[in-house]
């Protein structure tokens, strides 16, 4: 098929639990110079085509997509907003490269949560104004839900879900790039504040800011910019439905579906074996293993048992959110997904830092549109030196 | 294939199936807050509006004087470099009578929005305002006008620290 | 590059305020593009959504609460957003999803349901100003474009009776769309006597504030060619998105529509749009911008739509026939459904179906072209046969 395409340049910014001083427009300037010095390109003459993840209601600003070009370079631009999580609009960055029509595109996302006085109600807007919003709840009762089924379909356990927090927020003390690095016990997990039980206080990921942008390019100008090029190997996203009466509780069926197609693409049929670790989204404790699941990483029910082996830990046979995901780095709202590509690009690099695993040569990212929804993205990275 | 289609979906409901109930509708009122950071160039922006004066910033390689205020030019993808202030005088560039709120009632008196092109700022370098103290038949395109400040005891760093623009003839 | 087609479309009527939801309506357009293109849900490997501010229907994600009407269930979904240039956006993200290679059809579906926002629609554009710089003054929609056709009349010298001929005609046109909001016979004198809202506009000037869904079907070469007797293929898509600083540009000119014209005229192989182009569906919420973007889309020189249409050129059996669909002044203006609903019109009119509004002369190519956010985004589909 048409072309093949690498990440060349990377940018973030000021990842952390608000950011008071500067507007989200600074934000992603800083990010945008970054990620395009990275490349080591100029915005304004040489990319083809721009895009970025918002949604209104996060902004507080209708037709946020005005105020996307200037900071990013551009101005005058092919540009276009996605309303969906990064790793999707890196999948349309993909696409229109193997169009042929654009050589080079930048993908943006960001999150300014702290400019959002009243978050709860804020995102309760996302939910069925007529058969769902009425009952008025907390906009997490549908985590509390979904765990609740996933815990009785499969052989995992709140314990389990209480080992992923604990995983991921002592794997981001490692990480300079996080801000909910923290050593809990299991006990202190378990006995935190109930807030929509099984669910308790610490097993969700608590918002953070921070902008995250990446630098998609064909493989003719890829290896021209880098000496690092990221190849995406394969990508897929899918939507189950909006509908909270028949959506799958116990499964991520959205995770599956779009796994199912960027494996087609990168033709891998034994993800566990030919993968070497993932970022997969962890907006609650438990959807790192549902997720896992989902992706075929490891066996149905498994997940929990595979943590508790230690085979998702850093040192791990299949370490999963090295990085701390968003348990220890923070929920970025629509750039979440952006977030945990941003790690796997860093450890396919060998940029990772202090959280860099040894030789990994291919990698699974995964994000989720957090609630009420059912859509996911999947994107396969690998390492220049890899398959041929 | 609309010459072989004879029925269209979709079922236009009036004003008074909604007041007299013959339909069921469901109401809502978000509340949805935010209280924005500013950021660097507009929170220097409103601080000096609450001084009573307009600030910009300029860019070196492409030479403007850019109003409102950023910390990168959108042009060069560069940081902007320093800090001018330009003046509280200006040209319309562009007007309207305004009879109507946004709800579309109309109002008492009309507004004047204009496009303002501060003096100082570079070429086509305009801010939104409004006019006042003129007669809405005698705004043109090309009108010199000055600032009118609030009192500085009342002025908050906003935009409304300027209560609107009025002719101005250059001394 | 791989060929892709427009093989179905669909519509349901525009109206002020419809029963139906959101969701519903969304449906509704899906389920006859389908039907139109002889193809069923199972047949659709991927669906894109487009609709404009999420504060008209009062649901954030919006593309998500539509995903299930929309044929977005267990499948690629996304949703494309470029505010009021949505409509034709949403086929160019099509485009890309079909001419990677990725996927063979794609459904595309794009609603608005601004009813629901109350006590007036236009209450959802009151945040499109930035927050700090501008909305303390209390902006209103109405502004923007009073500002910018003020500067469009004034640099030219246009008046605003010439202007008004395009409500005229366009509202004219609709009277022959099945699912038209505001067909009129109307007279100039009716549109200049109209309540002035916000000088140089005046109420008939306006489309207005409508509820509706439009759909279209995609494909690949190879499955329009199995499947479809008669494909409409996209010839060349283009956009841009200019600065938000949108008081530090001149308003008279769309300098970024005519960079959006000039990448899909590159991508179609046109070299003379005037003579290439045999229909235009230019975007028409208010009566000037029509010749706005007729100057932006190089079809006429800049100041020189006014007289086109005076002179009648414009007109359905005019030499250049311009929104011979009755456009969003007389169709109606559900956002991003209007946008879309231009790209059915052409897929009619080229494939020689579109009943009373049928231009005469088999025209072979035609253009469909959106605009929105604050007077800065210009998205361009050609279409051909």
């Amino acid at each position: 098929m048409s072309e093949r395409m690498a990440i060349v340049g990377l940018g973030y910014a000021d990842i952390r639990s608000c950011t008071p001083g500067i507007s989200y427009k600074e934000l992603m300037y800083e990010a945008a110079t970054r990620a395009y010095d990275d490349a080591g390109i100029n915005p304004r003459k040489q990319v083809d085509s721009f895009i970025s993840v918002s949604e209104d209601f996060w902004e507080g600003t209708s037709i946020f997509d005005e105020y996307v070009p200037d900071q990013l370079g551009a101005a005058l631009r092919p540009v276009h907003t996605v309303c969906g999580d990064g790793l999707q609009a890196l999948s349309c960055a993909a696409m229109l490269i193997e169009t042929g029509q654009a050589q080079i595109v930048a993908v943006e996302g960001h999150s300014k949560h702290s400019d959002m006085c009243t978050p709860h109600h804020i995102h309760q807007l996302a939910f069925d104004p007529i058969y769902h919003r009425p009952l008025g709840a907390h906009p997490q009762h549908l985590a509390g839900l979904e765990m609740a089924r996933f815990l009785h379909e499969s052989e995992n356990t709140r314990e389990h879900c209480g080992l992923v927090v604990q995983k991921n927020r002592r794997n981001a003390l490692k990480n300079p790039r996080s801000v909910y690095g923290s050593d809990l016990s299991l006990q202190d997990i378990l006995d935190a504040e109930p807030t929509f039980t099984p669910m308790g206080v610490l097993d969700a990921a608590q918002p953070a800011d921070g902008a995250f942008v990446v630098v998609v390019a064909a493989e003719r100008r890829a290896k021209a910019l880098s000496t690092h090029p990221v190849w995406i190997r394969g990508y897929g996203w899918c939507t189950e439905t909006p509908a909270v009466d028949s959506r799958s509780w116990g499964e991520a069926a959205y995770a599956r579906l779009a796994a199912h197609q960027a494996y087609r693409m990168a033709k891998i049929t034994a993800p566990a074996r030919e993968l070497d670790f993932a970022e997969v989204d962890d907006s609650f404790s438990y959807k790192e293993l549902q997720h896992l699941e989902a992706l075929d990483i490891c066996p149905q029910g498994a997940a929990g048992a595979w943590l508790q082996a230690g085979i998702t830990q850093t040192g791990g046979e299949f370490p999963v959110n090295v990085s701390g995901g968003s348990l220890g780095v923070g929920y970025f709202l629509e750039a979440s997904g952006l977030m945990r590509l941003t790690e796997a690009v860093l450890q396919l690099r060998g940029q990772a830092g202090a959280v860099q695993l040894p030789a990994v040569r291919r990698g699974l990212v995964q994000s989720w549109r957090n609630l009420p929804t059912t859509t996911g993205c999947v994107v396969i990275l690998e390492r220049a030196d890899g398959r041929e | 294939m609309t010459v072989n289609i004879k029925q269209w979906p979709g079922t236009a409901l009036a004003t008074r199936d909604l007041e007299q109930g013959h339909v069921l509708t469901v109401k809502y009122k978000p509340r949805a807050e935010y209280a924005w950071d500013a950021g660097v160039a507009i929170a220097r922006y409103l601080e000096e509006l609450k001084a009573g004066r307009l600030i910009a910033r300029s860019c070196k390689q492409c030479d403007r004087i850019l109003i409102p205020p950023r910390m990168f030019c959108e042009e060069c993808f560069r940081p902007t470099d320093s800090w001018v202030y330009v003046e509280d005088t200006g040209t319309v560039n562009t007007f309207s009578i305004c009879h109507v709120r946004w709800d579309v009632v109309r109002l008492d008196q009309p507004q004047l929005p204009a496009v303002i092109h501060v003096d100082g700022a570079s070429p086509g370098m305009g801010i939104l305002h409004l006019l006042g103290e003129v007669a809405p038949e005698e705004v043109y395109i090309g009108m010199k006008v000055k600032a009118v400040w609030e009192e500085a005891s009342r002025r908050q760093g906003s935009i409304t620290d300027i209560r609107h623009w009025k002719p101005w003839k250059e001394e | 590059m791989a060929k892709v087609a427009v093989v179905g479309a669909g519509m349901t009527r525009f109206v002020r305020r419809a029963q139906e939801t959101g969701r519903e309506l969304s449906w509704q357009a899906a389920k006859m593009a389908l039907d139109a293109a002889g193809l069923r849900l199972k047949d659709v490997d991927a669906v894109v959504i487009g609709s404009a501010p999420d504060a008209f229907d009062g649901v954030h994600m919006k593309g998500e609460y539509l995903a299930d009407g929309s044929g977005g269930w267990c499948k690629p979904t996304l949703r494309c957003y470029v505010g009021g240039g949505t409509g034709v956006f949403a086929p160019i993200q099509a485009w890309y999803h079909i001419a990677s290679g990725r996927f063979d059809t794609v459904l595309v579906v794009c609603e608005e349901k601004m009813s629901s926002c109350h006590p007036h629609p236009q209450g959802a554009f009151l945040t499109i100003f930035d927050h700090t710089t501008e909305r303390a003054l209390g902006p209103n929609l109405l502004w923007i474009f009073a500002l910018e056709m003020n500067r469009y009349m004034t640099v030219h010298g246009i008046t605003k009776r010439e202007i008004a001929e395009v409500a005229v005609k366009n509202k004219r046109n609709a009277l022959d769309h099945p699912c038209a909001q505001l067909g009129a016979n109307l007279t100039v004198d009716d549109v200049l006597a109209s309540e002035e809202l916000a000088w140089p506009v005046n109420r008939l000037d306006v489309s207005p504030a409508s509820d509706g869904a439009a759909a279209v079907v995609m494909c690949s070469e190879h499955v329009a060619k199995r499947t479809s007797p008669q494909p409409v293929w996209l010839e060349g898509v283009g956009w841009h998105l200019d600065t938000a600083y949108w008081t530090n540009r001149d308003l008279y000119y769309p300098q970024y529509l005519e960079y959006a014209a000039r990448m899909a005229y590159d991508m179609a192989g046109i070299k003379e749009p005037r003579k290439e182009i045999h229909i235009v569906e230019p975007y028409d919420p208010f009566d000037y911008k029509e010749l706005h973007h007729l100057e932006g889309l190089l079809l006429c020189k800049r100041g020189e739509a006014a007289r086109l249409t005076v002179d009648g050129v414009t007109q359905r059996d005019g030499d250049l026939p311009v929104c011979p669909s009755g456009g969003l002044l007389g169709v109606g203006n559900p956002i991003a459904a209007a946008g879309l609903m231009k790209v059915c019109e052409l897929f009619w009119q080229l494939r020689g179906e579109a009943g009373k509004r049928q231009v005469p002369g088999m025209p072979r190519r035609g253009l469909a072209q959106a605009w929105g956010d604050l007077m800065q985004v210009g998205t361009v589909v050609i279409m051909g046969i």
